[in-house]
């Protein structure tokens, strides 16, 4: 479980988040939603740390000051919204930057497993010896998420995986994450756009407004018009389809 | 991979053998094969202390270039284009002026702290000045560099040095003797650790967050780079004197051809990079023989226009994408 303690975030004398006290239940898929600019992404980094904040962070009862720097990156992985990436490295090289944290750059077997079991997750058998940059958006985004994967952390925070994906990869990546929280007992944290990628695929929801925790909880307690109309100032439609709610706000 | 190591080593064993056997005095390998005794001496004394001079310099600077880019994540940076060398040279002139009588290894100690210092201010900067576009990194490199070799030119004069380190502003080989080159084979030292620790600044290359993702410590590994590349180019400085473009262009032409993971092209890097200082240092002996050009001029020369392709060629590239 991560527990955040009275997070505050300013940039110049404005506040991004304030007061933030949340927990994030361990083993499950957790969609964080909200407006552009609402702090999501600043959580995610303030939470993997690479910004800081005041308050404090709590990581399987251990306080995030207390890892060492390995140690964490074994124990949360993050990928960020925008990623630069002007470098000549094949997919296959970049993915297994992924068990630097684990081997450094002595490879194993086991080592070599996972980051093949990562490209083919992700689709990426035929691009595996081509250079990251000679890549599409779409491409590059899976290759980026196949290094995550590789990374093998207990807690995985994805800021806006599914940018540049077209709808096939988008599923396949969220019923991807479902397999993994299931199957390894991961926990994703995830920033998602689509709020029916978040009805359908999460179990816990954050939704952040006004510099603060608007809502946490369970998905299906999230996911109603009143709440919605509230997160995001705008009406909403939602309609059960086998079984999974599905939100109508085009008109 | 191991196939282009070993036709560069080759290569390496057949120009270096050419560079034993060119000079003022004739010797020939018969010369050497007989033990003339004189001739031995000269051989010893001078042509084989030049050639492992000009191997552990156009390897260390091609080091010390490739880790500069990696931590700056520029592809133009290298020692001379983001004025480690220029600080160098001040501290040597620092050197001279302090501690009068200052062995080689007292130069090069004060020499590496002014190259160390200098670069991290650049390094600083940088970070300070978000620049758009690479090619901006090395200009205002080469800005600061100017601005630190005019005042060290001008203290020179003051103090009636400019006899003294006119020696350190132009490279030359002709000056290596047996003892006073040694200092080079540091640069051996810094290329096994870049080797035990390439893939750590391939990942900083990429950027700072993705490091700290890994579990790899930004900062630390950027400052050891820099006292890699400053203990370098100090040596060199103090050994042989300063050497334009090596450190930028050599390991531009590997990456192009092997991509950017150290891991795979550090060797590639250092071979050639000796390989470049050795075709330079051929031609400079050979074409007004028996005089000879500095080695600074005739790497210049050639630098200049391999880098000018690299340069439009990059910009071809990117025309080509958009
Ligand atoms: N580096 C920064 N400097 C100044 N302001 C920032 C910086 N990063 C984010 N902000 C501000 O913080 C707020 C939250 O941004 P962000 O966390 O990126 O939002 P979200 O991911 O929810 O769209 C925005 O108002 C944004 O302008
Ligand atoms: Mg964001």
């Amino acid at each position: 479980m991560i527990e955040l303690l009275n997070i505050n975030k300013k940039y110049d004398d404005k506040d991004v988040l304030k007061n933030i006290n949340l927990s994030l239940p361990k083993g499950k898929i957790i969609s964080l939603i909200g407006a552009n600019g609402a702090g999501k992404s600043t959580l995610l980094s303030i939470i993997s740390r690479l910004t800081t904040s005041e308050g404090e962070i709590i990581i399987d009862d251990k306080n995030i000051d207390n890892y060492h720097i390995t140690e964490l990156s074994k124990k949360i992985s993050i990928l960020r919204q925008s990623n630069y990436l002007n470098i000549k490295l094949t997919v296959r090289e970049l993915i297994s930057f992924g068990r630097y944290p684990h081997s450094k750059s002595r490879l194993n077997e086991k080592d070599n497993k996972i980051i093949d079991e990562s490209i083919s997750y992700m689709n990426l058998d035929y691009l595996k010896n081509k250079y990251i940059d000679e890549l599409s958006g779409g491409e590059k985004q899976r290759a980026l998420i196949a290094m995550i994967l590789a990374q093998d952390s207990d807690y995985i925070f994805l800021d806006e995986p599914l940018n540049n994906l077209d709808m096939k990869h988008s599923v396949s990546i969220m019923k991807l994450l479902r397999k993994i929280v299931k199957e390894k007992s991961k926990t994703v944290i995830l920033v998602v756009h689509d709020i029916n990628f978040a009805s359908c695929y999460s179990d816990y929801i954050v939704a952040l407004k006004n510099t603060g925790v608007l809502y946490a909880g369970d998905a299906e307690k999230i996911i109603t018009k009143e709440k919605l109309k509230n997160i995001f100032d705008m009406d909403f439609e939602i309609e059960d389809i086998d079984g999974n709610k599905i939100c109508i706000y085009y008109t | 991979m191991f196939k282009r190591i070993i036709i560069l080593s080759i290569s390496l064993i057949i120009l270096g053998g050419i560079s034993l056997f060119i000079g003022v005095s004739d010797i020939t390998p018969l010369d050497i094969f007989q033990a003339d005794s004189d001739k031995l001496h000269i051989f010893f004394i001078s042509r084989v202390p030049r050639l492992m001079a000009i191997l552990c310099t156009g390897m260390g600077l091609s080091i010390a270039g490739v880790i500069m880019q990696s931590i700056m994540s520029n592809n133009f940076v290298s020692p001379s284009t983001a004025s480690t060398m220029d600080w160098a040279k001040f501290g040597v002139l620092i050197a001279i002026l302090f501690f009068p009588g200052a062995t080689l290894k007292t130069k090069m100690i004060i020499s590496t702290l002014f190259a160390f210092f200098g670069s991290m201010l650049f390094v600083q900067l940088l970070s300070l000045i978000k620049l758009k576009d690479p090619i901006f990194t090395p200009l205002i490199g080469i800005m600061l560099g100017n601005v630190v070799s005019s005042v060290t030119t001008y203290i020179a004069y003051k103090y009636d040095l400019i006899q003294n380190i006119s020696s350190w502003l132009q490279g030359n080989f002709a000056m290596v003797l047996q003892g006073r080159y040694e200092l080079l084979y540091i640069g051996v030292l810094m290329l096994i650790i870049v080797v035990l620790f390439a893939t750590k600044f391939t990942i900083v290359s990429i950027g700072e967050d993705f490091s700290k993702n890994l579990g790899v410590n930004y900062k630390l590994t950027v400052t050891i780079g820099i006292i890699i590349a400053s203990i370098i180019t100090s040596v060199v400085v103090v050994t042989i004197g300063s050497i334009p473009f090596i450190g930028m262009i050599v390991p531009n032409i590997i990456r192009i051809i092997r991509g950017d993971n150290l891991k795979n092209n550090i060797w590639e890097i250092a071979l050639v990079g000796g390989l470049f200082v050795l075709v330079c240092d051929i031609f400079s002996r050979i074409i007004i023989y028996p005089f000879e050009i500095p080695i600074s001029v005739t790497a210049g020369i050639i630098g200049s226009i391999i880098f000018l392709y690299i340069l439009l060629r990059g910009n071809k590239h990117v025309k080509k994408t958009a």
